[in-house]
């Protein structure tokens, strides 16, 4: 089993490239078991999910009251 | 300057707010910055591969010797209530900006123009290792900038 280290260190680099088989599989392993990498990659997702409103919103979030 | 972009900037009623032109405009740029990079003009000097982070690595600080986290990571909720903050945006703006300046460079490349890995590699004349270590910084940084300043959490102590 990975320590938490090596599994957040994986759960960022999916990020950026595609495990391995292997690597995905400790992971999603190690992500059942743990109590606080589950929560390590919630901030990631959030970071990813954020990223994608940044890149196609700029600086603003949900549509709000249209411009007068 | 192209034939539309003058077109667009002497219409803009044509467009239905200001934020649509804004995001227009901002397309249209991005796609020059991209085709710049691609037909291979030189824009970046590579990074200083020496270190940015004036020894400041955040892995060290967030792991224990035996791998577990220092501290369990904050639970940052549904990312859905998050992003429908404005202000939270304008935290994650900060924190991008705080990022130093290779880092954000390379970042940038990834989240913004969305270049593969590969074309950064490419770009910067740096290995696939090198930039991995290096968006693992950026997204560390990233992510304990927004725990500090936005999700409540505490500064990461270098004790010990």
């Amino acid at each position: 089993m990975r320590t938490c280290r090596q599994a957040a260190a994986l759960v960022i680099a999916r990020e950026d490239r595609a495990l391995s088989l292997p690597d995905n599989i400790a992971l999603k392993l190690h992500l059942l078991a743990c109590k606080a990498c589950p929560n390590f990659e919630n901030q990631v997702l959030t970071l990813r999910a954020a990223m994608g409103r940044w890149r196609n919103d700029g600086d603003e979030a949900i549509p709000t009251d249209p411009e007068p | 300057m192209s034939e539309t972009l003058l077109a667009a900037l002497s219409k803009p009623q044509m467009f239905g707010n200001r934020s649509q032109l804004k995001t227009w405009l901002i397309g249209i740029l991005k796609h020059k910055i991209i085709d710049l990079i691609r037909s291979n003009a030189r824009l970046v000097t590579a990074p200083d591969t020496a270190s940015d982070d004036d020894g400041d690595d955040l892995d060290r600080l967030l792991f224990k010797a035996d791998g577990h986290f220092a501290e369990t990571p904050n639970d940052w909720g549904k990312p859905e209530e998050t992003l429908r903050q404005a202000q939270f945006f304008q935290v994650l703006d900060a924190c991008m900006e705080r990022l130093p300046p290779a880092l954000g460079r390379l970042f940038l490349m990834r989240e913004w123009l969305e270049l593969s890995s590969q074309e950064v590699c490419k770009e910067l004349s740096i290995t696939p290792t090198n930039l991995y270590v290096q968006l693992h910084r950026a997204r560390l940084r990233l992510q304990e900038c927004l725990n500090l300043h936005w999700f409540g959490g505490s500064r990461v102590s270098r004790s010990g």
